[in-house]
């Protein structure tokens, strides 16, 4: 039997946030996170926890798993149980609206900041714009972000200013935009980012790229958008 | 009882998937007062999950492509029930859709000219079918779900759409002219319960993968959009048409894109024998899909099944080569690697057909208008109702959808949906309001819900539910077990009806969503499940045992379910191009 610790806390009942155990029976296998959270829903439906996808590509169960930010639907308990143990909470840094659901506006509020989407006022042409394979390899590693927070919720300047400081997911999609050669709004996001917060509390702690479940690089772009602002202000 | 609060919009869009975040924009860019009520943050919708593509006659891989070709394919993959003047819009559209979200930034993959990529993908062809295999998917990688979902969500913040995110709908609010006037629906964080008011209300609620045990679907695919429509009284069409993808990651259930068969994989049996040469000599390994899951269940029946219990066959990548695998297909490498444990560039993919799409849905015209069927059998449109993307059946796909169709489907009609309801509000909507008693109606089963006092918990009926569908209405059929079927979903509805809430608390409460999402997968398998019944002829997706053949003469046509009397109609199929003559049904082979 495996032991399960999981961060409980409901509003409406809760004078405080306590842990609760539970032992699940895994019959040996090597069970994802998720798999371990909906046997324990079926058993006690009101534990509380977003999934979707359950294939990593949604980006709505980020918990701290063991002490370290994933995805639940995508780690196994063989990379996150400890001495038998398996420990969940909600991600760190932000409100708790209830058990391992979290209040993530701060989060979306930061991403929206950058404005995300592309600006190009030039008439756009009957077909596509053109674009070559190497300038579309330049969002490589960029784009693929699913928005689950794992990465700013691991993040200490995150912590300290998360409504200063734009987060690693949140500069990741900056420099998506700042980096597609169809988007021509470059000085106008960057001025928007020219600021001793937005950009540059990022301390390269490199917290993000330990925990990206998807394997992003966000210290990397922050490093291209300094330079960027840094040659900009020259 | 209905004294809750209310909130106005000129459309009110249910779904933030692929085809309601593309209606919204519509509307949003022409200034109406839109909100988008989605389950979850609409990034979570299902449409982030399509991997191969978008497919569409851009004239990029093959300057000479013509959307007539693109046409064809796509009126005999559904097997002669799709709607050809939906089809002809669908694809002659289709090229303006794909330009516009490339135009907002959608990250396609290029080729070396510098236009948008396209793979080969199943069932494609040129000249008519003449022409060989035709390359017309649009891709960005293997996450062109994502990319595309990402884009409109963008696109959407951009022209400041309302998104009512982690808000349910529970019920349709309809007028004394039976016309729809908004929604009932709670706010998941809080446990408020709204009246949502609209002069134009559109379903973009997605499919209901989750009445199978094995599903490519996400969790959140209960198909609610349908639940309540049915509920409401509505009709739906062609329910009984279920895609089963050929490659679900076997034991996981996870997608393995169809991309993989474009760029050259191709399915082995445990001898190593690549038997779709046998099924299909033409197209093979890319057949329509409904083709090649039933190839490889009977692989699989005949005793060529692959692993320990013979019950799966593989998916061979390795000689396609690792940097052609990394640049191409990125994000089927992680998930082998995580849910298979199989590493596709060494070793192959066990996979096995998997619960992928509905094909039916909500019927409803060109521009979105949801439909139903008066007593001299002629389509009425229903006021103040729409419906687009899975959860619609427009119908592009009639009895089994191309690969890549979806996602095209979902920007074409959600398009489509946003540019009539735009020229409706311009023209000016008058329905009457609800009365006390109507939005009374509509929390009639919530407040049931809400005042359970014993019954059975909802994980076990729906574990119970799946496994009937699974069991009774998979890939094959047969009478005898599908009215064993029926009389099963029948003894479970009661049990349903009755679902157990224990946690009657308000703070994200989401004990209370999965009751009334296993309400409304109850709605669609019972649908399902009697239509396929009906249907005593084998159509695309649709195999019977006890009826082998296609029966052009009784039922080239579209089934129609009647939730009051719990009925199957049928409903003509529309052969009426603009642009040719139409294309009468041939013997579908490939």
């Amino acid at each position: 039997m495996l032991n399960v610790s999981i961060y409980r806390y409901n509003p409406e009942v809760d004078a405080e946030p306590y842990m609760q155990d539970f032992k699940v029976d895994t019959q040996g296998k090597d069970l994802m996170v998720l798999d371990v959270l909906e046997k324990l829903k079926a058993e006690d439906p009101t534990l509380v926890f977003r999934r979707s996808c359950r294939e990593g590509v949604c980006g709505s169960d980020g918990m701290n798993i063991s002490g370290k930010n994933g995805l639940a639907c995508v780690t196994p308990l063989s990379e996150a149980v400890k001495k038998n143990k398996l420990v969940v909470r909600p991600l760190p840094g932000l409100p708790v609206i209830r058990d391992l659901v979290i209040d993530m506006s701060q989060f979306y509020a930061q991403y929206e900041k950058i404005q995300p989407y592309m600006i190009n006022n030039s008439p756009a042409p009957a077909i596509e714009r053109l674009q070559s394979p190497e300038e579309r390899a330049k969002l490589d590693g960029l784009y693929e972000c699913i928005l689950c927070a794992c990465c700013s919720t691991a993040c200490p300047s995150f912590w300290w200013n998360p409504d200063k400081f734009i987060g690693p997911s949140g500069l990741l999609q900056a420099y998506r935009f700042l980096a597609d050669s169809r988007d021509t709004a470059t000085e106008e996001r960057l001025a928007n980012l020219d600021d001793p917060f937005s950009v540059f509390r990022c301390h390269g702690i490199m917290n993000c790229v330990q925990v990206c479940p998807k394997g992003l690089n966000p210290t990397k772009a922050i490093g291209h958008i300094r330079n960027m602002l840094i040659n900009s202000a020259t | 009882m209905a004294n809750i609060r209310t909130m106005s919009f000129d459309a009110v869009i249910v779904g933030g998937g692929g085809s309601g975040m593309r209606a919204a924009l519509q509307l949003a860019q022409s200034g109406y007062k839109t909100a988008v009520i989605t389950k979850v943050f609409p990034t979570r919708s299902h449409t982030v999950s399509a991997q191969g593509g978008i497919t569409c006659a851009i004239a990029s891989d093959d300057p000479n492509d013509q959307w007539q070709w693109h046409m064809y394919d796509t009126i005999k993959g559904s097997d002669y029930i799709g709607d050809q003047e939906a089809i002809e819009y669908m694809c002659q559209t289709g090229p303006e859709a794909i330009f516009e979200l490339e135009h907002m930034g959608l990250p396609f993959s290029r080729t070396e000219e510098g236009r948008i990529y396209q793979r080969p993908f199943g069932g494609q062809s040129k000249d008519f079918g003449k022409g060989g295999q035709a390359a017309r998917t649009c891709a960005a990688a293997d996450r062109t779900g994502h990319a595309l979902l990402h884009t409109l969500y963008q696109g959407n913040l951009k022209n400041e759409t309302t998104f009512l995110n982690e808000w349910f709908a529970v019920d349709i609010v309809k007028n004394a002219d039976n016309a729809v006037v908004g929604v009932v629906a709670l706010n998941i964080e809080t446990g408020e319960t709204v009246y949502v008011k609209s002069k134009a209300t559109v379903f973009a609620t997605g499919g209901a993968g989750r009445i199978y045990a094995s599903t490519t679907n996400a969790h959140i695919c209960t198909g609610d959009g349908i639940g309540m429509a049915l509920r409401a009284g509505f009709p739906v069409q062609d329910i009984e048409m279920w895609q089963f993808h050929p490659t679900g990651i076997h034991g996981a259930g996870t997608l393995v894109t169809e991309g993989c068969r474009g760029e050259g994989g191709y399915l082995i049996n445990k001898d190593g024998e690549r038997f779709m040469e046998r099924y299909a000599p033409n197209a093979k390994d890319l057949a329509g899909r409904d083709v090649v899951a039933r190839s490889m269940v009977l692989e699989i029946l005949e005793g060529r099944g692959c692993g320990p219990d013979g019950d799966h066959v593989y998916l061979k990548l390795d000689h396609l080569g690792e940097e052609t695998l990394n640049a191409k297909l990125p994000g089927i490498l992680e998930l082998s690697r995580t849910f298979a444990h199989a590493d596709p560039v060494k070793e192959p993919i066990p996979v096995v057909p998997t619960c992928h799409y509905m094909m039916g849905g909500i019927p409803t015209n060109v521009d979105g208008q949801a439909l139903t069927i008066d007593k001299e059998g002629n389509d009425q449109v229903i006021e103040g109702f729409y419906a687009c993307g899975e959860a619609a059946c427009v119908s592009v796909h009639g009895a089994n959808r191309l690969g890549g169709n979806s996602l095209l489907d979902l920007v074409v009609f959600g398009r489509a949906s946003g540019m009539f309801i735009e020229k409706q509000l311009r023209e000016g909507i008058n329905l009457k309001d609800a009365s006390e008693a109507d939005i009374e109606a509509a929390m009639a089963g919530l407040n049931r819900l809400n005042g359970s006092s014993d019954g059975e918990k909802a994980s076990d009926l729906r574990t119970e539910l799946q496994t009937i569908m699974q069991n009774y209405f998979g890939v094959f059929r047969r009478g005898d077990y599908m009215q064993e079927g029926i009389k099963k979903l029948e003894e479970l509805r009661p049990r349903i009806e009755n679902v157990a809430l224990d946690d009657k608390s308000n703070a994200f409460n989401t004990s209370r969503i999965e009751a009334l999402e296993l309400q409304n997968l109850l709605e669609v398998a019972e649908a399902t499940a009697i239509t396929a019944e009906a249907r005593t002829e084998s159509r695309g997706a649709h195999a019977r045992d006890d009826f082998k053949e296609r029966d052009d003469e009784n039922w080239l046509c579209h089934s129609v379910f009647f939730p009051a009397e719990k009925r199957v109609g049928k409903r003509g199929v529309n052969f009426t191009l603009k642009t040719r003559e139409a294309f009468e049904p041939q013997v579908r082979t490939y």
